[in-house]
């Protein structure tokens, strides 16, 4: 695309206005074409019930990269969410199943789990003063490794077999299945819902409110913000119990979609989550995390991975397909808005 | 400016300071660089001969910055000539100009740095960079090269220590020595006592008489006009991109005339009656070893600390802050007993304080004017915890407009101000809370000689009700805004000058206080970073 511009322009002013659109709106046209592509290769791509779909399938990643957009505002990063989310889909497995209790108790138990984790996190970083990337790593594993402790390391289905040797007999609740399978007017499933209200939330909360604004400030210039009056240590602590929560909350998601305790499921989800947000980073020319960009982001790589599929494209080209987007965003974001300078 | 040279600056003196030199070691011709729709640098020449030092004079945003780069090969001119020693150069980087002997000291000190590094690396960081150096790193040799070059400069380091327990003052003496080890033909130096005081500064200049006396060419970067008056042969003046005139060495003021355009009316100093004592500290103490000090501020003065680096200034502010603890003393605020915590708590209380390095404590990298302006007191333009857009607008217009901020608009990034117009951001945001004491850390570095006068203006004319303390090493910017001096020294408050019947040399006689040797840095002394992160 650079070169592109530089052919099309006539001096130095205007190549230059070619570069800040391209870093401004690259991604968003980038989207634009793979739509048009899919559409045009595949008719099926753009049907409602295909769009569901792909809305569908990004709705736990995307919930997760909206946490790390929020410690990435705070200049850390939270390598934990996608243990966090295994661990709350095992919780609330666990609850339900073994226990026998309802949907209530198990969500607000998962979400006190992930919460937990999250103050771990914090003080891991805030008090301990642990690099964040380090004490978010040993977070994860310690979760991964907690969440398999009370199930011996299988997953929860069912009718299970417990240790004791009786059969566990909790089921899912009607009302908690219906978080991940239901659909509003028959058409929006609930979980594309529950995305979009929190993507607007951390939207608002970023770039319109104080509390915001200091993340920024922190994620910034530390010191300086510290200097401004900022609690930083107070905020720190904050972005990192919202991300564990929303890493929970979509593993709530993720349970009730599954409708079963599946043991692997949370794995991948991190370096999507990841893959998202820095993404995000690329669109409308940030250079930062902000909730739009990472949903913009979740949405590019899943609408990729929807119309290759379509397209009959070997499932295990997906990875590389994410990397590809992944290093154009990272071009985009900061090889040529270095160049723009 | 259209005559390039004033005819009447070309003084019998200025001819004769270089008769034996006749060929120049650098000549510039029609040098041009445009930024954009900016116009940096327009058709300047420029010779440089062996044995002189040339003073490079200019408003922020008049090209030095650019000029400096070009010679010192970081950036490449659009159109014109470099010629060194005879020979044109179009240098591709810094190393490309180094090997003419072309060596630059740049403003930024941490440009000039590598963190993680000991003091012996970072002195010695131009030879292990160079193609042949050895594979291994011998440590002894190491340290024996380092030695040498600190004992060039008659400094006293700690060179095993990491480079992050030097504190500004050494670090800028190590980039400066890591200069001076190069051998450099050309020696540009970008504001080099800009972090150093009046005996490091004093120092620096003979060491810059001995390189001139080795035929050593200097170009010599600074706003302060008492650095220039002592080293500098000539003056260079650029003003907008253009060359706007040369001087010889007795014609500074004609000098600063053509920089800005106009020459500074020195103001009259309007003396403020002290109000009431706002803060004291009784018995204060900052260091362990220090003696016991009183310091009280009143409301509507404007009280300087000053001394030398190290002297234990800027730890009082810290204290006042609640950066540090104070190790002893009774403090009151307006009357109460009062123990700030933390900076959040000194806030709120009143107490307010912009930190020495603009760059790193209180500027935040892409944020805007409006956003670093109302950073502080950013709960007055929130609703519910949202941020009202255009409350905060009109806010920072208005306090734009007051402190004379010059902008294209409100949203530009930091980076898109001068120095001066930054400084002034830092300190309106202040401006914005009902202060009790307003505390500045060297406020009039990197800023120029018009936008210092303007800061120091808008300083006094704002103190009526509050107290003021200001941080300032330099005697003349001390003398120019403050009520009462304060002289500082080992820690503790040695001198009290009130403003009447001060007289300079007995200020600068108490500030070296007999001795001409700069505190040795102890490991442990530590940078207000780190101070205040811990």
């Amino acid at each position: 695309m650079p070169d592109l511009s530089a052919s099309l322009s006539t001096g130095p002013d205007r190549s230059q206005r070619w570069l800040q659109a391209t870093i401004r709106y690259g991604l968003l046209l980038v989207l634009a074409l793979i739509v048009v592509f899919f559409s045009v290769a595949e008719p099926a791509f753009l049907r409602v019930g295909n769009l569901f779909i792909i809305l569908q399938s990004v709705s736990i990643v995307a919930l997760l990269a909206l946490g790390v957009t929020l410690t990435m505002a705070v200049g850390g990063l939270d390598l934990s969410i996608g243990a966090v989310a295994a661990m709350s889909l095992m919780i609330a497995s666990y609850v339900m199943v073994v226990l026998g209790w309802g949907a209530l108790p198990a969500t607000l138990i998962s979400l006190a789990g992930g919460a937990l984790v999250g103050l771990l996190n914090g003080w891991l970083i805030v008090r301990m003063r642990v690099p964040d990337i380090l004490a978010t790593l040993g977070s994860m594993f310690l979760v991964i490794g907690v969440q398999l402790i009370p199930t011996g390391g299988r997953s929860i289905a069912v009718g299970m077999s417990l240790p004791n040797g009786e059969e566990a007999e909790g089921t899912f609740s009607a009302l908690f299945l219906a978080l991940g399978r239901a659909r509003l007017w028959d058409t929006v499933p609930v979980p594309v819902l529950v995305t979009t209200v929190v993507a607007l939330a951390v939207w608002l909360f970023l770039e319109r409110t104080r509390i915001g604004r200091l993340f920024y400030a922190i994620g910034g210039n530390e010191q300086a913000a510290r200097l401004a009056g900022a609690p930083v240590q107070r905020y720190k602590l904050l972005a990192y119990v919202l991300s564990a929560l929303l890493a929970s909350l979509g593993g709530l998601l993720l349970a009730a979609r599954l409708g079963r305790g599946d043991v692997s499921s949370g794995n991948g989800l991190v370096l999507d989550a990841l893959g998202a947000a820095l993404i995000g980073f690329a669109v409308l020319g940030a250079k930062k995390p902000n909730a739009f960009g990472t949903l913009v982001g979740a949405l590019l790589v899943a609408t990729l991975l929807n119309g290759l599929t379509m397209l009959n494209a070997p499932y295990y080209a997906q990875d590389f397909v994410k990397g590809l987007v992944l290093v154009l965003a990272l071009m985009f974001t900061f090889g040529l808005a270095h160049r723009a300078r | 400016m259209s005559s390039l040279v004033s005819p009447d600056s070309l003084s019998a003196e200025h001819l004769a300071a270089y008769p034996l030199s006749p060929e120049p070691l650098v000549r510039v011709r029609n040098l041009s660089k445009t930024f954009g729709a900016n116009r940096a640098l327009d058709q300047v020449d420029l010779h440089l001969f062996p044995g002189e030092v040339v003073a490079l004079l200019g408003a922020n945003g008049a090209g030095k910055s650019t000029l400096v780069k070009i010679l010192a090969g970081s950036q490449r001119q659009d159109t014109g000539e470099v010629w060194v020693n005879g020979q044109s150069q179009r240098f591709s980087s810094p190393l490309s100009a180094r090997r003419v002997g072309i060596v630059a000291v740049h403003q930024q000190v941490n440009e000039g740095i590598a963190p993680g590094l000991s003091v012996a690396e970072n002195l010695l960081l131009d030879e292990l960079c160079q193609p042949g150096a050895d594979f291994w790193l011998n440590r002894q040799r190491l340290l024996a090269r380092a030695a040498s070059i600190a004992a060039g400069l008659a400094l006293s380091l700690p060179l095993e220590q990491p480079i992050e327990c030097l504190g500004q003052a050494e670090r800028q003496l190590v980039v400066l020595a890591r200069a001076f080890a190069l051998q450099p033909r050309l020696l540009i130096l970008d504001e080099p006592t800009a972090a150093l005081s009046d005996t490091e500064a004093q120092r620096l200049f003979s060491l810059i008489d001995t390189l001139r006396s080795r035929g050593v060419a200097i170009l010599y970067i600074s706003h302060r006009l008492s650095d220039l008056q002592r080293v500098a042969d000539r003056a260079i003046v650029l003003r907008d991109g253009r060359l706007a005139g040369e001087f010889g060495a007795g014609q500074l003021p004609a000098a600063v005339h053509a920089m800005l355009g106009e020459s500074l009316d020195t103001r009259a100093f309007e003396p403020r009656l002290p109000g009431r004592v706002v803060l004291s500290w009784r018995g204060a103490k900052v260091a362990a070893h220090a003696q016991a000090f009183d310091l009280d501020l009143h409301e509507a003065e404007v009280v300087v600390l000053t001394g030398l680096l190290g002297a234990g200034k800027s730890e009082i502010a810290e204290v006042l802050f609640g950066l540090r603890p104070a190790l002893a003393g009774n403090l009151q605020l307006d009357g109460v007993a009062w123990q700030p915590g933390s900076p959040r708590q000194a806030i709120r209380c009143g107490v307010f304080y912009a930190a020495e390095d603009r760059t790193n404590h209180s500027l935040i990298p892409d944020f805007s004017l409006r956003r670093t302006l109302t950073l502080p007191f950013l709960e007055r333009f929130t609703r519910a915890g949202f941020i009202r857009n255009r409350a905060e607008a009109t806010a920072v217009q208005a306090q734009v407009a007051a402190l004379g901020i010059k902008t294209a608009g409100i949203d530009l990034p930091m980076s898109a101000l001068s120095g001066g117009n930054q400084q002034k951001v830092v300190l309106g945001r202040w401006l914005l809370g009902e202060g009790r004491v307003l505390i500045l850390d060297e406020p009039f570095q990197g800023v120029d000689v018009r936008a210092r006068r303007e800061i120091g203006q808008l300083l006094r004319q704002s103190a009526t009700g509050r107290a003021t303390l200001v941080i300032c090493a330099d005697l003349d910017e001390a003398l120019e805004i403050a009520d009462r001096i304060l002289v500082v020294r080992d820690g503790t408050v040695v001198a009290e000058f009130p403003r009447a019947g001060l007289s300079r040399a007995a200020l600068v006689a108490e500030v070296a206080g007999g001795t001409t040797v700069v505190p040795a840095t102890s490991p442990h002394s530590d940078s207000p970073r780190s101070r205040a992160s811990a």
